[in-house]
Parts: C-alpha cells; sequence; structure tokens
C-alpha cells in the first residue's frame, strides 16, 4: 500500500459540513444584511418568493418539472453516448453533439430526396456505421497510445469537419423532422391535476419512453453479451484486454456505431421536439455538466445527471430566471456542475479520487 | 571537508549530530487500511538514515509524511525543534526538506537545466514585473541562480544533457537530474525514495558515490529508502526497518542485521 | 551552411540565457521586424493590412493569452472568448468614463478587468482538473456572454446594445474610429502585439514559467519543491485572460470597430483559438503565431484566392470548406506532429543546422 493513498484534502474548507455551514451561515448573513439595507426587498424576491409561488401553483411546478425532465431525458442521451465512447476507448468524444446533428441531418436529407422514412432510418445507420470505422481508421487507430488530451482534441477536428461536412452537404437551414412519417405520436395530453393544467406533449411521453427502453437495452448488451463483457474489459485496461485476444479495433469501431444509433435516436426525438440544426451543437455541451454530475465512466450516472442538470435548469429559469432578466438557462447547468464539483470532485457516481506518487 | 573514511564493514564511526527529525508516534490510514501504525525514530543531523522494509511496508508513505504530503491521523513530526501541525508541501519545502520519487517524477516537457532550476523558484525573490522585463535585477537573480545549478550540474556529471529535454534522456540519468534538482533546494533534509531502483552496477556506483558526497561536502542529512541491501548497508549510519507499517528494527546496520524480527522479515518465518 | 551555431561561443550565462542565443535567429528576428513595422505598411495594400494583417495580430494576441493557460500550465480553457469580451466591454467603459486618456493606455488597461475575472473562474482549478476545469471554463464563457447581452451597464444603455468606438487620436492622428487609416491601427496593434509578446517571452524564460511548467508536467513534484500550486495556476489565468482582453480590446477597437460584440465573442471564436494553439504548437509562444497565421488567413484565402484562380466557390461554400480543412488538419497536424507547427519549424532549424551534410 505503500504508494497508493488518498490525498489529505487542501484546507479547513474541504470537510463539505464546513463548507456547508459556512456556505449556509452566508446565506443567512445575507438574507440578514440585505433585509435590513433593501428597501424593495430583492432578497425576499429572490429567496422567499419563488418558493411562494411554487407552493400556491403546483400545477405550474409540475409542468416546470415535467419539461425539465423532458429536457433532461435528451441531455442524458447526449450524454450516454459520451460515456459509451469513454468507457471503451477512454477518449472524451466532443463529437457526439454534431454526431447528433449529423445523423438526423442525413435522415432528413434522404427523406427530402425521396427515400421511404423507413429505409431512410436504415440507411443513416449504415452511414453512422460507415462514419464509425472511418473515424476508427483515421483518427483513433493513428492515434493510439497518445494523451487524452490529444484524442480529446482529435475529436474536436472530427467536429469541424462534420460541420463542414454537414453543411456543405445539407446546407446549414434548419429543417423539420419527419416525425409523423416515422408514425412518433403528436399533440398533447391535458392532465387536470394540483388544481389546474398541466400538459404533456405525447412527442415527450414517447422520448421518455424509448429513451429509458434503449437504457435498458444497452445495459443489457453491457452486462450479458460477448461483445458486452469485452467492451467492459476494454475499458478497464486496454493492453490487459489485447493480452487476452479482444481485438481493440473491432470494439472501437462498435462503440462508435452504438454511439452512432444512439445519436441518431437523439436527433430524432430533438428534432421532433424543435427542428434540425446546428444550433445542437451547443446544446450539446451541456452534456460536460451531466457527465460531471454523473462520472465519464457511469451509465446511470449519465441519466441521473441529465435530469437533475435538465429540471435544475428549467425551475432556475422559470423562478429565478425573470429576476435578472432571464436567459439564464444557457450557464445555468455549468453553475449547478461548479458548485457540486466543489463538494464531490468525483462527481455523483465516481470513485474518489486517489493521487499517488 | 571531514574526510571520514568509510570502512568495508559498512559501519563508519561518525559524529552526528543533534536530532533534526523526530517522528513521534505516527499512525496513518487511507480507510480502513493501514499504511504506518504507531511508528517513531529520529533522523540527526548530518547523518544518512535508511528506511527499509518489503514492499507494501509503508517507507514511501513514511517519506509522503515527513514532507506533508499526507497528514498522519496520530502522532506528530518535530523537525528543526518544531512540531509540525497541519503542513501543506511547500511549507516543508520551504522549511529546508527536498525529496527525490520513486517513480522519476521529473517535469518531462523541459530541459535538464529548467528542471534543476526550478528548484532554485524558492530562492528566487524578484517580483512580477521585473520578470516581464528580465533585465537589470531579475536578470542578474536569474544569472546568479544559473552559477548555482551549473555548479551541481557539474558535480552529477551532466553537463552533456544540460539542454536536452528530460523526457527523453535514459532512466539513469533521470534519477541524476531528479537529485540534481532537489540539490538545488539547498536542503538541510535531503529524502530519496529508492534512489538507484532499476539501474545498473555502474550507475549504482556513481549515485552511491553522488550520495556519499552530497552527504560529505554539504553536510546534508538524509534519509533514503533502498531496497539493495549492499548498498543500505554500506552507505547508511543508521537504519530503520519497517513491516506492515510497524517498526521492527532500529540501529546500525551490524545491529539491524542481526536482528531476528528483521531477519524473519526478509526470508520468510515458518508459522 | 548559411544556419550554423559553431564558433558562436557565450561567455557569459547571460548570452547563453538569451531568447535567440543564435546569431542567424537575431538576424531572422530583425528582419521579420523590419518587414511588419516597415515593408507592410508600405507596400501593403488596405485591404491586405485591414483583412488580413490586423485580425492575425488580434488573433496572435488572444493565441499567446490562451498558450500561457493551456500549453504552458496545462489548464484547458473554453472561454478565451469571454475573457476577450470582457476587455472589449471593459475598454468600451474606460473610454466613456475617462475620454481624455489615450486610447491605447486604456486598451492595455483594460485586460485588467478580464485577468480580474479570469482568476475569479480560475479558483476552481484548485480543486479540479482536465475536463473537469473545461466545465468552468464554459461556465465563464456562457456566463459573460450572458451578461454582454442582458447588463445593459456594459453598453452604456444603448439601444442596439454594440459598442460604439470613439474617435480617437493620439498627436492628432486618428487611431480608432471610422476616419482612423488601417495603417495607423495596423502600427497601434503591432506596437501593442510585440510589446506584450516580448513580456509574454521574458515571463515564460523566467521563474515564473518555470513554475507554470513545472505545474503542467508533474503538478505534485511541483507542491513538494515549494511551487505553491494556487498561486501558479492563478498567475496563469490573469496573464492569460490579461493578454485575451487586450486582444479582445483590440478586436472591437482597432478591428472591427464597433457594432454588435456578444455575438463576436462566442463559443466558437473560444474553440477557434484552441485550435490555433494546438496548431501551431501547444507551449510555444512562436507557434501561436503560426497557428494565428494559419488558421485567420486560411478562411481569407479561401474566399478570395480561389475565386481568383478561377474555381468558382461562394463565400458559404467557402466556409464550408474552410470548417472540413480545419477538422482535418486538426486530425492530419495531431497525428503527424502533436507539437505543432512550431515542431516543425524546429526540425527544419536543426536540418538546416546539419545541412547539406546530415551525418
Amino acid at each position: 500500500m505503500s504508494d497508493i493513498a488518498t490525498r489529505p484534502a487542501p484546507s479547513l474548507l474541504a470537510s463539505p459540513m464546513v463548507r456547508f455551514g459556512l456556505i449556509l451561515v452566508a446565506i443567512l448573513l445575507a438574507i440578514a444584511i440585505g433585509v435590513r439595507l433593501d428597501p424593495t426587498n430583492t432578497l425576499y424576491a429572490i429567496f422567499v418568493d419563488p418558493f411562494q409561488q411554487m407552493v400556491q401553483a403546483p400545477d405550474l411546478l409540475a409542468q416546470t418539472v415535467w419539461e425539465g425532465l423532458v429536457s433532461g431525458v435528451l441531455y442524458a442521451l447526449i450524454a450516454l453516448g459520451f460515456v459509451l465512447i469513454f468507457k471503451a476507448s477512454g477518449v472524451f468524444n466532443f463529437a457526439q453533439g454534431i454526431m447528433v446533428v449529423f445523423a438526423a441531418l442525413t435522415l432528413v436529407g434522404l427523406y427530402e430526396k425521396g427515400v421511404p422514412a423507413f429505409l431512410a432510418v436504415i440507411i443513416t445507420l449504415g452511414v453512422m456505421f460507415a462514419l464509425a470505422v472511418t473515424i476508427e481508421r483515421v483518427v483513433l487507430r493513428p492515434l493510439v497510445n497518445q494523451p487524452d488530451i490529444i484524442l480529446f482534441m482529435a475529436t474536436f477536428g472530427i467536429t469541424y469537419f462534420l460541420i463542414g461536412f454537414g453543411e456543405a452537404l445539407f446546407g446549414g437551414n434548419p429543417k423539420q423532422m419527419i416525425a409523423d412519417q416515422l408514425w412518433l405520436p403528436r399533440g398533447a395530453i391535458d392532465l387536470k391535476i394540483l388544481g389546474g393544467l398541466v400538459t404533456l406533449q405525447k412527442i415527450d411521453i414517447a422520448a421518455a419512453v424509448i429513451a429509458s427502453l434503449m437504457i435498458l437495452l444497452l445495459a443489457l448488451f453491457f452486462q450479458y453479451t460477448r461483445i458486452g463483457r469485452a467492451l467492459r474489459a476494454v475499458a478497464d485496461s486496454h493492453k490487459a484486454a489485447l493480452s487476452v485476444g479482444i481485438s481493440l479495433n473491432q470494439i472501437w469501431v462498435i462503440v462508435w456505431f452504438t454511439a452512432g444509433i444512439v445519436a441518431l435516436i437523439t436527433g430524432i426525438m430533438w428534432g421532433a421536439r424543435s427542428d434540425v440544426s446546428f444550433a445542437l451543437e451547443i446544446v450539446a455541451l451541456k452534456a460536460l455538466p451531466v457527465l460531471i454530475l454523473g462520472g465519464f465512466t457511469s451509465i446511470p450516472g449519465a441519466i441521473v445527471g441529465g435530469l437533475i442538470i435538465g429540471i435544475g435548469e428549467k425551475i432556475g429559469e422559470f423562478y429565478w430566471g425573470p429576476l435578472v432578466g432571464g436567459g439564464i438557462e444557457s450557464w445555468l447547468a455549468y453553475f449547478i456542475a461548479l458548485a457540486f464539483l466543489l463538494f464531490r470532485p468525483q462527481g455523483l457516481f465516481g470513485d474518489k479520487i486517489i493521487e499517488r506518487i | 571537508m571531514n574526510a571520514e573514511p568509510m570502512t568495508m564493514t559498512g559501519t563508519p564511526i561518525r559524529d552526528t549530530g543533534e536530532v533534526l527529525l523526530s517522528v513521534e508516534a505516527i499512525s496513518l490510514r487511507f480507510g480502513g487500511v493501514k499504511a504506518i501504525s504507531d511508528v517513531s525514530f529520529d533522523i540527526r543531523k548530518g547523518e544518512i538514515r535508511a528506511i527499509i522494509g518489503p514492499n507494501g511496508a509503508g517507507k514511501t508513505s513514511m517519506l509522503n509524511c515527513i514532507n506533508g504530503f499526507y497528514q498522519p491521523q496520530e502522532g506528530r513530526i518535530v523537525f528543526k525543534g518544531e512540531r509540525r501541525a497541519k503542513m501543506r508541501p511547500h511549507r516543508a519545502a520551504a522549511g529546508g526538506i527536498a525529496r527525490t520519487f520513486q517513480n522519476v517524477a521529473l517535469f518531462k516537457g523541459m530541459s535538464t537545466l529548467d528542471n534543476i532550476m526550478t528548484g532554485r523558484t524558492l530562492k528566487m525573490k524578484k517580483g512580477f514585473f521585473w520578470q516581464a522585463l528580465r533585465h537589470g535585477p531579475a536578470m542578474q537573480e536569474e544569472i546568479a541562480h544559473r552559477r548555482v545549478v551549473e555548479d551541481i550540474i557539474d558535480f552529477l556529471q551532466i553537463e552533456h544533457i544540460r539542454k536536452l529535454p528530460v523526457g527523453k534522456l535514459p532512466y539513469g540519468l533521470q534519477k541524476r537530474v531528479e537529485l540534481g534538482r532537489a540539490l538545488a533546494m539547498e536542503p538541510e533534509l535531503l529524502l530519496l525514495d529508492e534512489p538507484m531502483a532499476g539501474m545498473n552496477l555502474e550507475e549504482k556506483e556513481d549515485m552511491c558515490r553522488f550520495i556519499l558526497d552530497v552527504n560529505q561536502q554539504f553536510g546534508t542529512t538524509i534519509a533514503l529508502i533502498e531496497h539493495d541491501m549492499g548498498v543500505v548497508m554500506d552507505l547508511s549510519d543508521r537504519v530503520v526497518v519497517l513491516e506492515y507499517g510497524r517498526k521492527i528494527a532500529d540501529g546500525t546496520p551490524d545491529e539491524v542485521k542481526a536482528n531476528q524480527a528483521v531477519i524473519d522479515a526478509y526470508l520468510g518465518v515458518a508459522h | 551552411m548559411f544556419y550554423r551555431e559553431a564558433g558562436q561561443y557565450k561567455s557569459t550565462y547571460a548570452s547563453d540565457m538569451a531568447v535567440f542565443p543564435l546569431r542567424e535567429d537575431r538576424i531572422g528576428i530583425a528582419v521579420i521586424l523590419a518587414v511588419a513595422f516597415v515593408a507592410i505598411p508600405f507596400f501593403g495594400s488596405d485591404f491586405f493590412i485591414a483583412s488580413v494583417m490586423i485580425p492575425f495580430l488580434v488573433f496572435s494576441l488572444a493565441a499567446i493569452g490562451l498558450n500561457i493557460l493551456t500549453g504552458y500550465t496545462g489548464l484547458i480553457s473554453l472561454g478565451t472568448a469571454a475573457f476577450m469580451g470582457v476587455g472589449a466591454y471593459g475598454c468600451y467603459k474606460l473610454t466613456t468614463l475617462f475620454p481624455g486618456v489615450n486610447i491605447i493606455v486604456l486598451i492595455l488597461l483594460s485586460g485588467l478587468f478580464s485577468a480580474g475575472i479570469g482568476v475569479l473562474f480560475g479558483l476552481p482549478s484548485l480543486r479540479i482538473k482536465g475536463f473537469y476545469l473545461a466545465v468552468a471554463t464554459l461556465a465563464a464563457q456562457f456566463f459573460l456572454q450572458w451578461c454582454f447581452v442582458r447588463v445593459p451597464w456594459l453598453f452604456n444603455y444603448n439601444a442596439s446594445g454594440s459598442i460604439e468606438v470613439p474617435q480617437r487620436t493620439l498627436f492628432d492622428i486618428p487611431l480608432t474610429g471610422a476616419s482612423a487609416s488601417p495603417e495607423t491601427r495596423y502600427f497601434v496593434c503591432l506596437g501593442i502585439v510585440v510589446t506584450l509578446t516580448w513580456f509574454a517571452s521574458n515571463l515564460v524564460h523566467g521563474k515564473l514559467g518555470r513554475s507554470w511548467m513545472a505545474v503542467r508536467d508533474m503538478d505534485i513534484a511541483a507542491e513538494l519543491m515549494g511551487i505553491k500550486l494556487l498561486n501558479a495556476k492563478l498567475m496563469a489565468f490573469a496573464v492569460s485572460s490579461y493578454f485575451a482582453g487586450v486582444a479582445g480590446a483590440m478586436m472591437i477597437f482597432l478591428w472591427y470597430g464597433g457594432g454588435e460584440a456578444a455575438d463576436v465573442f462566442s463559443i466558437r471564436l473560444s474553440f477557434n483559438i484552441l485550435f490555433m494553439v494546438i496548431i501551431g504548437g501547444l507551449g510555444s509562444l512562436l507557434g501561436s503565431f503560426f497557428g494565428a497565421a494559419f488558421l485567420s488567413i486560411l478562411p481569407t484565402a479561401l474566399k478570395f484566392g480561389l475565386p481568383a484562380l478561377g474555381v468558382p466557390i461562394g463565400g458559404a461554400t467557402a466556409e464550408h470548406v474552410t470548417f472540413m480543412l480545419v477538422g482535418a488538419l486538426i486530425i492530419i497536424f495531431l497525428i503527424a506532429e502533436p507539437h505543432g507547427l512550431a515542431r516543425l519549424w524546429q526540425i527544419g532549424k536543426q536540418k538546416l543546422r546539419t545541412w547539406p551534410f546530415p551525418y
């Protein structure tokens, strides 16, 4: 054990209890001072009013939570793509977001060319497979054994290439997802609960169900198939996996293809809710805070993290956003993740970080 | 210069000074694992103190405690007559403790020269704005320290690799550069974690010579971990033996060699 | 043949420690400076100066800033554009608050604002590393960009929400504003970039630079050698953000000449500057210039160069092709030479040193 050890925390502040206490004291102090100095009751508006609203109009709260839940599911799907690739190849795949866009664009583009919808899905899957093979051949194989950061940068390169490629092929304009043709439901269900109306879009329900099914399938795949076992072996140690005869190249193609399937499904769901455009590339960056919360290697972590971020940012935007002029959704997720990091640098499900020397 | 002959029997009869550092009943746990339990020993000024023991005995953890990288849960460490509360590693460095590492921990992207110059960081005082100008006082300071570093480079005979990035050097040279970097801090106490691991005989002999020279020329107190018993017995004034985180013997090399617990620990004992 | 160090003896440590110890290198740098200060303003067309050289200088400065953080200290940042924006808005506020002070002084001062903000967002770097830190810088990127839109105080409550660049002069020569000639703006940019690059080079060759690299290469060992990690990292954030801030102020005041700035300082720009640093070479100041030249000139060259050669290519297609090319080049560079253009340059120099008899 002489060389493995947990590192002592850097300072007094490191104890979560102490930090939590300090933050609590700071908030209480701020309220106390604020109430005195602040005739217009800004602090009331920050610390009391939103909660009152939540209690007084539970239907609005439920609606907000539901919307958060749905965007959370989509964040979780993007994060899932990241996790799959990170687990199996140690690559932090920045290109997952653009893969979602690319898959959706290919699907819609094919349909516009006159290919029947379901055939288009199959062809798109083929394209994603070709993409996986190409990435493995052209990018991963020459870069094997390079430091993580280099591979991370290489996925930036993939991102840029796919942006240019996608725009050149399909044009930069937003497109309509072919939701009807894929038998996805549309319309909404109005629930009369909590003394008001809560509107659930059918497509959102479908998204949640399909996402759950896919996650279940992936879990089974990882747990019970030969390839799943090989994947887990590769995730633990490349060298050890090689030494028992697992082909790294084959595994990589499989995970990138799996991530491509996840990307296509995410793209369909996302596209059906809004439209298919390159703006999604920025949204995909939100997978980063999701991964911070859930840990980079944990599939359940990605899901829970996605839900926390999704619900957290919707509630934050709805109840606190108006106080500062709105639009805080664009950065709230990152601050939620940062706040978590200060308490648990290893994420929700990660193991304690061990430093060795 | 005290030209004390090192006798072949391995028991140099030397006057060592007062206690420089004493470890008093420290225990270190990682979760449920006890890495060190209730170990006490001291290091006297000017001596070479060896810490030996089988793999996993807690030797490196002990060094990590001494220079503040780990904080033991129990016990205390007194350095230069001063009890240390929780201490950050850079405070230990400022207090005059330098070390080398079991697996070479050099700054791989930097040249040999820069690596050793880094050891002078604490001694360089000129502020940000002088550094930004790199003329006048900051340059004079830089040159003064370069002179010291060049002396160390001469001493370790690594002139030829001065400007090469250390990442590409062979292992033995890397170990030497690391020693140079520690020496550049002009430490009072130098901790060496397996300075000869992975070296061939010739490199080992060189390294032994350097360690003795450092000890005799600069009067630096040295605590070292080493697995090569021949080296340990020849170099050290006193030896402390750890096993499973406990101290099982402490004394001159001859005493330790004759100690039954040590023999059992190394050769195994029939249960 | 022409590039030899033989016969150049260094008799003092000072000459050995010079940034350019070789006579040929010093001559080279003098030639480059002469071209930059004399040849380009005299012979370059207005278009060349305004759309090629000024952007190149602005991006170089930003890339140097990011290189200090990512290349030298090993802290990855995806928020460079936001720190540039802080500089631009800081400079705007300064020009309104102190109309009498020379604009060059204000541009240099505006970097201090982004240095402060940079330190603030650098604080988490003590506890978190690597990809985790990228989140902190992304938080900075999106939060600050939001501020640029939502905090009207920053753009003096004007209706358009854009930065208005006032006309400012030095010795009655307009430096900023509509009537400033490209040559003047170019000279101001060049002066700032050369001076700050000199500072940066001094810093990275001194104690601070060594501390940064030590933190990058082996932070634990650095700490055990007495380097205070938090100080070194925050210093890197401060210096890096200062450079970015000055670059941002230059971008709006000397290049764009005002306008809707919030969209300019987007995550795209952050990525672009990161690519400049990667392609140019992490941990090399010279590389920052190479990277900036490459990525800022490539789009312009494609847009205007190909039609000139008779290849029909529209503006939009040129943009797509640029994206694809940049993406492909990043991958190619990472595969061929992870250390970037700067390393290729060094290898070239090494070859030249032994040419024509390599053995």
